[in-house]
């Protein structure tokens, strides 16, 4: 049993041994239990193999000017479209000004590469599948792609022109490892 | 915790008095829902819909354990493991469809408690802990039913489940990784289904023990009533039991009727075909719309489709629909009126009726696709709803001036019943 004068040892500048060692040890219980709280929120971040999916090679050798495809990357869907000259006229067109999220076709697709025209096709508002890729499906106004969910347009470029959604469908990273190989990711 | 004139328990058997020093759960039943517990004498049956609640919860605990049984939470197998219960589990059909059109029932009897508690004022004080509560319980209740419906990793399943996870994605800078880290991918997939799954079955037992919060608020100052007029005396209540054991039960056989009903004869009037398609990534099916129970709020969100201010459609469309909700919380502090009851509010009753028609026409706005006329009206609805909230409650409780009143419960109750009807109008 410590004794009255222990306790109150370095009274003197009001600080006695008994508050610094509450003070330490609350502290010290409390860093721990944050630190115990770190990976049980941390475990619900994508896992390794979750993030392992995030290549992936398209051949576009068959994809005919005019024509898109649905293709897939980190089990998002994909859009690659061979643009005709028209639909990159009329995106070339469209004063930047008017758009929403403001990017001009070039710095959406690859230097000499502007007629392929490569997206997620997650809708940028709450990650619906645009309608579009697929022949017959409504382009909606601008002759992009239309999200059946909200009605959000986009155009040529797809980029958003029309309802709720705040950016422009989102273009991967990737790479043409050859003329008709494409790798995303 | 209870009036002074309260029956106090006295147990007699040898038995009863051993466990009451050792375990007092007898004592807690009889002054909570027994003779112990007085309750205002002129309840109706509006006042069944709380324990009808705490009924559709129990139904969906039961059926939810059992059902886990038998389900598979991963992403390859859950579709087929649901088809697995509906045909070769035995009576699996009626349990799935039961936990299916419980969760409906559950949501009907709530809408309900909620409308009695705006119509009579229950969320006044007293009784404003009571109501905070209660939002809480309706929050947790739509979490639940969310992640409940994603299980059968239908279309609608994965959908929804991105649809309602992108609202996260909606704020700024944290939101996409927020939603990663909520998916535990880049779209709904196993871990989502796994986490879904996890949580559905954790968050019922949460609001059971928030529901014990809940009772244990209202015990404090007792039940609201019609007429809004707080006990006065013994002769304004009665016991709880036999009184509204009687009138619950009752209640509770009619809702039964109602449940096995829509179980039996039309199990999937409340759903959607679209969900018994398994899951696809690659395709949005071409309507994707909520269960029925969020259509008013899911309205609300589709109500934006302008940037406004700084802030962009979408942001602004997830802040009015968390918003409409969160709203609720601040209802005891909107109203300043101290009558609670709107049989004594003409003026506030109309706003009532008004803010009733206009949840029900969002909810169908809800249904629709986004598109004329049903945008304008939904951003028509979604401004009258806030409205009422936010500018014309306070102005009402202001200005308003209340019809005359009865005295007390007892006197409200007699006068309803007075031989002679000229002198009772008032009250009527």
């Amino acid at each position: 049993m410590a004794s009255e004068s222990e306790l109150n040892a370095g009274i003197e500048d009001g600080v006695r041994r008994r508050d610094f060692i509450n003070i330490a040890a609350v502290s010290f219980a409390g860093v721990g239990a944050v630190a115990v709280v770190l990976p049980l929120l941390n475990q619900m971040n994508p896992s390794a193999d979750v993030l392992a999916l995030s290549t992936t090679e398209i051949d576009i050798s068959a994809i005919q000017p005019g024509q898109a495809i649905k293709t897939s990357w980190r089990k998002q869907p994909v859009f690659v479209r061979n643009l005709v000259a028209k639909e990159i006229a009329e995106a070339k067109a469209v004063p930047l000004g008017d758009l929403r999220d403001p990017e001009t076709i070039d710095q959406r697709t690859k230097p000499g590469k502007e007629n392929w025209l490569i997206t997620l096709g997650v809708c940028t508002h709450l990650g619906c599948v645009p309608l579009g890729a697929a022949e017959g499906e409504n382009k909606g106004d601008f002759g992009g792609y239309f999200c059946p969910c909200h009605g959000s347009h986009y155009d040529t470029a797809a980029r958003i022109r029309k309802g709720p959604a705040p950016t422009n469908l989102v273009v991967p990273p990737y790479e043409f490892t050859s003329d008709t190989v494409v790798t995303i990711g | 915790m209870s009036f002074p004139w309260a029956k106090p328990y006295e147990p007699t058997h040898p038995l009863m008095k051993w466990m009451d020093e050792k375990l007092p759960i007898p004592r807690l039943v009889y002054n909570a829902t027994g003779p112990g517990y007085p309750v205002p004498r002129n309840l109706n049956y509006f006042w069944n819909f709380g324990v009808l609640a705490g009924a559709a919860l129990m139904i969906q605990i039961v059926t939810g354990i059992v059902l886990a049984m038998h389900y598979a939470a991963n992403a390859s197998v859950a579709f087929n493991s649901v088809e697995h219960i509906m045909r070769d589990v035995n009576a699996g059909w009626f349990i799935r469809y039961a936990h299916m059109n419980g969760a409906s029932m559950f949501f009907i009897v709530v809408y309900l408690h909620i409308f009695r508690g705006l119509y009579y004022g229950s969320y006044k004080a007293p009784r404003e802990m009571v109501w905070l509560l209660g939002v809480v319980i309706f929050l947790l209740m739509m979490a639940t039913a969310f992640m409940g419906y994603v299980l059968p990793w239908g279309q609608m399943s994965f959908w929804g489940a991105q649809v309602i996870t992108g609202f996260f994605s909606a704020i700024p800078i944290v939101g996409e990784p927020v939603r990663e880290w909520l998916l535990g991918g880049f779209v709904p997939d196993n871990a989502t289904l796994n986490r879904f799954f996890s949580l559905h079955y954790l968050l019922p037992f949460v609001i059971a023990g928030v529901i014990i919060l809940h009772i244990w608020a209202l015990h404090i100052p007792g039940s609201n009533n019609p007429t809004g007029i707080e006990v006065k005396g013994e002769q304004d209540t009665v016991p709880f039991h036999p009184y509204y054991t009687a009138k619950d039960g009752f209640g509770v056989g009619v809702f039964l009727l109602v449940f096995v009903a829509l179980t039996f004869f039309s199990p999937n009037m409340l759903g959607h075909a679209d969900n018994y398609i398994p899951a696809n990534s690659l395709s949005t099916p071409a309507h994707i719309v909520p269960e029925w129970y969020f259509l008013p709020f899911y309205a609300i969100l589709k109500a934006f489709t302008f940037n406004f201010l700084w802030i962009d459609a979408k942001l602004w469309g997830v802040i009015a629909m968390f918003g409409s909700i969160a709203l609720l919380f601040f209802l005891p502090w909107l109203d300043s009126s101290p009558i609670k009851s709107s049989n004594y509010r003409p003026l506030y009753r109309i706003f009532f009726w008004i803010l009733v028609v206009d949840v029900l026409l969002l909810g169908w706005c809800g249904m629709q696709p986004a598109e004329q006329p049903w945008v304008i009206l939904s951003q028509l609805g979604a401004i009258y709803y806030f409205a009422h909230f936010l500018v014309i409650l306070p102005i009402v409780s202001r200005i308003e001036r209340p019809l005359p009143m009865p005295n007390s419960i007892t006197e409200a109750v007699l006068a309803k019943h007075a031989p002679d009807t000229s002198s009772a109008s008032a009250t009527a």
